[in-house]
Parts: structure tokens; sequence; C-alpha cells
């Protein structure tokens, strides 16, 4: 086997990526706190989750020292969310202008219980 | 057509359910990890199409509303003794759950370095810490259904607020309370000494903490996606 079956590292890389999920955690809660909006907002959320999600599945989750064949095999099938994501978004928007079309911007909706 | 039959390679291959058997053991070892670790990526990799596509059909939902969504903000802030502070509790849960994936970590390598004793403890550190996440969701859902939050609609906006809400924090406190039996089970075969006899390592504490990593990672999705947004 190229590489040893344990994954055993020095404890050290765990505290600083603990430490930074920690200090980043803090970040996104205070995108919220201190009211960022609009395009800021969002890159920041996505920015600090990604770290988060990164960091993770890389150091925690020891996918940095798999090797390339596991990785490719859990990382690559999730890019169909992506797709998904996409289709969706047009379907959200249809739905959206079509319920305008029928039932006009603004007003009070319908109560459908 | 239970008789063996014979494969290329000359070696004789049993027929019935035990052929079904042979044939999916039969060929070569793809991923170099025990079989175990490979099995538990893979109910991940299929639990992150679970999550994506509730966090998908969520923001299809948001997308398409026309009434104006519910402030995350203002929905889920608390007040401790005086202004309300928003998402505290979102935040407090979001640290404990980072805690325990530290903890865990820490166990895993606790269980690579034969301390079984030290693993077993922070194992158990990390379960009371899911369990403490799963008071809180608790708190938080009573704290909703109170002020009116049903699946079918609620009191501050957009009807599908309560749906989402339910369906993708439910889901996810079910992870994590599964996880907690989970850790409990197999922390105690850790202490009792039960994979140094039957297997000589600690491979086992490994694929709990990536169950447990994997918890932890969904909700960094929804705290952006959900709470944040």
């Amino acid at each position: 086997m190229a590489q040893e079956s344990g994954q055993q590292h020095p404890i050290s890389i765990y505290f600083w990526v603990w430490g930074l999920l920690f200090v980043l955690s803090f970040f996104s809660y205070m995108v919220d706190y201190l009211d960022f909006q609009g395009t800021m907002r969002w890159a920041l959320i996505l920015l600090f989750m990604f770290l988060k999600a990164g960091f993770i599945v890389s150091i925690f989750m020891h996918m940095a020292w798999e090797r390339l064949a596991l990785k490719c095999a859990i990382l690559v099938p999730p890019v169909a969310l992506m797709v998904l994501v996409l289709l969706m978004t047009y379907e959200a928007d249809y739905t959206f202008l079509t319920r305008i079309i029928f039932f006009g911007e603004g007003a009070p909706a319908p109560v459908h219980h | 057509m239970s008789e063996a039959v014979m494969t290329d390679t000359g070696d004789a291959m049993p027929g019935g359910a035990s052929g079904i058997v042979a044939d999916f053991s039969a060929d070569k070892q793809a991923f170099q990890v025990p079989w175990g670790k490979a099995m538990m990526w893979f109910f991940l990799l299929s639990d992150t199409f679970i999550f994506g596509s509730f966090l998908t059909g969520y923001m299809t939902v948001r997308m398409s509303v026309r009434d104006a969504w519910p402030v995350p903000s203002e929905v889920f802030a608390l007040s401790l003794g005086g202004e309300p502070i928003p998402l505290i509790l979102i935040a407090i849960m979001t640290f404990i759950l980072i805690s325990s994936s530290g903890t865990m970590a820490m166990a895993v390598n606790m269980g690579y370095r034969g301390n079984r004793n030290k693993a077993f403890w922070l194992m158990m550190a990390t379960a009371a810490f899911g369990a403490t996440f799963v008071s809180m969701q608790a708190f938080e859902w009573t704290k909703l259904i109170l002020e009116g939050v049903r699946p079918w609609g609620n009191p501050m906006g957009a009807a599908q607020f309560g749906s989402t809400f339910f369906m993708i924090t439910g889901f996810h406190g079910l992870h994590v309370s599964a996880g907690v039996i989970y850790l409990i089970v197999i922390g105690r075969r850790v202490k009792s000494g039960f994979y140094e006899r039957t297997r000589g390592n600690y491979e086992m504490v490994e694929i709990v903490g990536l169950y447990w990593h994997f918890v932890d990672l969904v909700w960094v999705f929804i705290f952006a996606f959900f709470y944040l947004w």
C-alpha cells in the first residue's frame, strides 16, 4: 500500500483546525450580527461556509491524506447537485413569475387552509 | 442455476445465493482503505444527496414565494434578560457542534495511539455535546411551535417557512441523535477492549468520526443557507 492505512497525524494540526473553525463560525455569525446586506452578505456567508466545509472534510475527515481514487469517488458525484440547483433556479423563477401573473404582486396571499 | 461456474482464471465460483456474495466480493479492491471506512464514505455520499435535495427544495420554495420570507435573524432571536440578540441560540448550537467535532477528532487520534481510555472519554464528551445540541434544538422547536409556526403556515410570513424548517432541522437533529447512540455503542466497545481483542486496531473510532464530522458538515450548510441567508 502506498500509504499507511491508519490516519495518525500530529495533534497540533487538529487544534489548529479546531481553532480556525471557531474563528470562522464567529465570523459567519458576525455577518448576521453586524447586519451585512446584499452581495457582500452572500459572498461572506459562502466564503466562510466553504472554508469551514473544506477544513472539516480535508483535515477532520482525513480526505487530504486519502488516495485520489477515493477523493474522486466521494467528491465528484455531488457536482450533480449543482446541476440540480441550476435547474431548480430556473424552475423557481418560472413559478414565481407565474404566481405574479395569476395572483398579482404585493397583494396578500390567498389563504389555503 | 445453482451449479458452480468456471471463471476466466479457472477458479470455481459457487452458484446460488452464495454465488451472489462470491461475485460481488470477487472484484479487485479499488479503495485502499478498510472496507468499513469505504462503506461509511458511500453512505455519507448518499446522505449528501438527501440533504442536498432538501436544501435545493428549500431554495426553490423560498425563491418562488410571493409573500415575504420570515427573517431568520428575528425569528431565531432570543433575549437573555435584555434586548433580543439575533440568532444567539443558533450561534451557541454551532459552537457546541464544532466543539464536539474537535473532541471527536481527538478521540480518533487517541484511538490510533492505542489509548483506549482517553478515546472512550473523548467519545463520551462528543456524545454529551451532541445531546446538548439536540436538547437546544428541542427548545428551539418548542419556542417556534408556541409562536404558532406550523408546517402549513406561520404568523411571520411565507407559509412554506415552517415545512422547510421542520423538515431540514428535524432530519439533521435525527442524524445527531443517531450519532449520539452510535458513539455510545462504539465507545462502550472501545472501553471494554473489544476492538483490541477482535481487530487489534481502532479503525471503528475513525468510522464513527467520519459520521460525526459529516453531521457537523451538514450543519455548516444549514447554518449558512437556512439561518444566515
